[in-house]
């Protein structure tokens, strides 16, 4: 029988990182996510499976180090919160443009600045519009339970390999700091420098072999023909992603007239707001994504025929309200409730913005 | 004992930077007048009867455009 | 003697290194940064590490470094090369890994990386190349820029009271307990090319004897951006970089 624990989502986080093979964590404290690192240490990995577990001097300096662990072909991953995250954007850029591999959860706070310690839903345009320079994606996975904080860092790390770019898990502070129940999925190994050597061996920095040149990383080209084939393979891979990897959760959807559409911890505020709807007859459902990127536009426009109205519930002030606009593209009208800086609404309440926003 | 010494320049490597001119202490080595097909005037043995081999030349050459030979006589 | 009874094969005393590759170096006549990228191409052949070493090459004139030495590569954000290396090392312990990193890299956005890197006492290797400017984006003042010497960004000379000091951040380097060698060097003339390379193969020794971080600093010239001939920079750099940057060993242990 599977073990079952009570545990914090960041505890969640840091038990699946041992369990799920990681290489190497490198971290800074900042809350509401501090306790991955904490924990890790209390764990001390590194006498059990050898995984790496460091604090480093910054959150620059975190994201760099999974730039350099990455590049040796190893499981790295970080973990941090919104202001921290701001500080990663450059290294995420640099690794989605060299084509990198890490798995990054951000326990979002509110923001802007400094913010507050609450949690919210304010880093979604950041997570998902790319937060650092140029025209990159990153995988975004919207866990909305301690299991999913545990299960997504196995699935973040699959995908990051499987497309060699970095993947996040964004989360907030509500998640982060609430207990579940929790249970441990079976521990897959480490793989052995020798197996790091045969399935990434051709592109890693493992040490050059007398057999090949080196390997070199980079995100550097100069010419702007070399640059733009880049752009190019990267952009297919991005569209590749959104034919393969769309993630998402139904709730009465078949019969809706109308649906919520809810990531994360709104979202289980947005499956009380579902039963309301229906104790009063009105025929409400809920749209879950859980991939942020790739975004599962092609699910809202397969329902859009059924549907009189969608609203998007956030944490924020209208984020990924842009994307389910872009799916719907006119076709039903789509409205938006949230709330910001840290402050979280009731099922009610967002029945109420509901009720009006459609007049019923 | 007495050396020998002969250096090989790359010539179309050479960026005729003349480090090697200035660090050869028998004044074996000038800049030709010719110049390579990059427009450097490279680096060759103008006396090559007073190269001992030391190796001087290609020590600090920054291009690694010099290999040196030696013999004992 | 004809010179051809003495170009041949059993006569060679000095030859490229194999760990370098036949790529042209993008460096101007004379860069300093040619000498250093060759000796540590012939210190990872005569250690015969090649397989084991991995470099972090900067953001700067040395961006390229991957280009010429044959080893695996990785190409890090600005200042950001230690970061790399630690992770680097850590995870492959019994890799030989170091950083290349220019003035402006390490000693001005990269401060905190280099000092915590070497603060920990990462097992890796730091090549520092001070030629007291910044080369690629076209000569501005670097923090170890020189009180009064002229730069893009500083046309009228560096003032301390507008610009600040020049960083000695090699002695500091040296204040840190996780170092184990801090050294600095030069390549100007065979001498000192010779007892850089002897400094370089002393740093990739400790890094195997696990004895903490080395930071090997080459003062250097910067031709095009200093606006001298190559002579005349070496000259130059003899005059006016050395007694505020002198040579030497400043902590071995």
């Amino acid at each position: 029988m599977a073990e079952k624990l009570l545990k914090k989502g960041n505890e969640a986080i840091a038990l699946a990182a041992i369990r799920y093979g990681a290489d190497g964590y490198f971290g800074y404290p900042i809350t509401p996510q501090s306790e991955v690192m904490e924990t890790l240490m209390e764990e001390m990995p590194w006498e059990t499976t050898g995984m790496v577990v460091l604090q480093a001097e910054s959150e620059t300096s975190s994201i760099n180090m999974l730039y350099g662990g990455a590049c040796c072909g190893k499981k790295v991953m970080t973990s941090s919160s919104s202001p921290g995250i701001s500080l990663m954007c450059e290294g995420l850029s640099y690794m989605a443009g060299a084509e990198l591999p890490c798995l990054v959860v951000n326990v979002i706070r509110g923001g802007p600045g400094l913010g507050t310690i609450q949690p919210s839903q304010g880093d979604y345009f950041q997570a998902v519009k790319g937060g650092g320079h140029g025209d990159y994606k990153i995988i975004v996975l919207a866990p909305a339970s301690v299991q999913e904080m545990y299960d997504f860092v196995g699935l973040g790390f699959d995908l990051a390999f499987k497309y060699r770019i970095p993947t996040m898990i964004l989360s907030d502070g509500a998640i982060g700091q609430m207990m579940e129940k929790v249970e441990l999925r079976p521990p897959v190994k480490r793989l052995t420098d020798q197996e790091i050597n045969q399935k990434y061996g051709h592109w890693a920095t493992v040490g050059k072999p007398a057999t090949r040149n080196g390997n070199f990383i980079s995100s550097l080209s100069l010419a702007a023909s070399e640059m733009e084939a880049i752009n190019l393979r990267l952009q297919k891979k991005y569209r590749t992603i959104e034919e393969n990897e769309i993630r998402f959760e139904k709730l009465m959807c078949d019969d809706a007239d109308y649906i919520l559409v809810a990531f994360g911890s709104s979202s289980r505020i947005c499956e009380s707001t579902v039963e309301i709807a229906r104790e009063k007859g009105i025929r409400l459902g809920l749209l879950r994504p859980i991939t942020l990127f790739p975004f599962p536009t092609p699910v809202i426009q397969e329902m859009l025929p059924q549907l009189k109205g969608i609203m998007s519930v956030e944490l924020n002030s209208g984020q990924m309200v842009e994307d389910v606009k872009l799916a719907a593209n006119g076709a039903v009208p789509v409205e938006f409730y949230g709330r910001m800086g840290g402050s979280i609404f009731s099922p009610e309440e967002v029945f109420k913005a509901f009720a009006e926003k459609f007049n019923l | 004992m007495a050396f020998k010494g002969a250096i090989v320049v790359d010539t179309e490597k050479c960026k005729g930077c003349g480090l090697c001119v200035a660090n050869c202490p028998t004044q074996t080595i000038a800049l030709a007048k010719k110049v390579n097909s990059k427009g450097y005037n490279y680096a060759y043995m103008e006396h090559p009867d007073n190269c001992t081999g030391c190796g001087n030349c290609a020590t600090v050459c920054p291009d690694t455009v010099i290999t040196v030979y030696r013999v004992k006589i | 003697m004809d010179i051809n009874e003495i170009i041949k094969p059993e006569n060679l005393v000095y030859g490229k290194s194999k760990v370098l590759t036949d790529t042209v170096m993008h460096y101007c006549p004379g860069c300093s940064h040619g000498v250093v990228h060759k000796l540590l191409a012939e210190v990872i052949e005569e250690m015969d590490i090649q397989d084991k070493t991995i470099g972090i090459s900067p953001v700067g004139c040395a961006v390229f470094a991957y280009k010429y030495i044959n080893i695996d590569w990785q190409q890090a954000a600005h200042g950001r090369a230690p970061a790399l290396a630690t992770a680097t090392k850590r995870l492959y312990p019994d890799k030989y890994v170091f950083a290349y990193q220019g003035d402006g890299d390490l000693a001005s956005i990269g401060t905190a990386e280099i000092i915590h890197a070497c603060n920990r006492g990462e097992n890796i290797v730091v090549i520092f190349i001070n030629n007291a400017i910044y080369g690629m984006t076209g000569g501005q003042m670097a923090p170890t820029t020189l009180l009064g010497m002229k730069t893009a960004t500083t046309p009228y000379g560096r003032k301390a009271e507008l610009n600040g000091y020049p960083l000695k951040i090699t002695e500091l380097i040296a204040q840190l307990e996780g170092t184990c060698y801090v050294t600095r060097q030069s390549v100007q003339n065979p001498g000192s090319v010779r007892k850089a390379k002897k400094a370089l193969r002393k740093a990739f020794e400790n890094s195997a004897q696990k004895k903490g971080t080395s930071f090997v600093e080459i003062v250097a010239t910067c031709n095009s951006n200093w606006k001298m001939p190559p002579i005349k920079a070496n000259k130059w750099m003899e005059e006016n970089m050395f007694p505020f940057y002198p040579l030497g060993d400043i902590k071995d242990r």
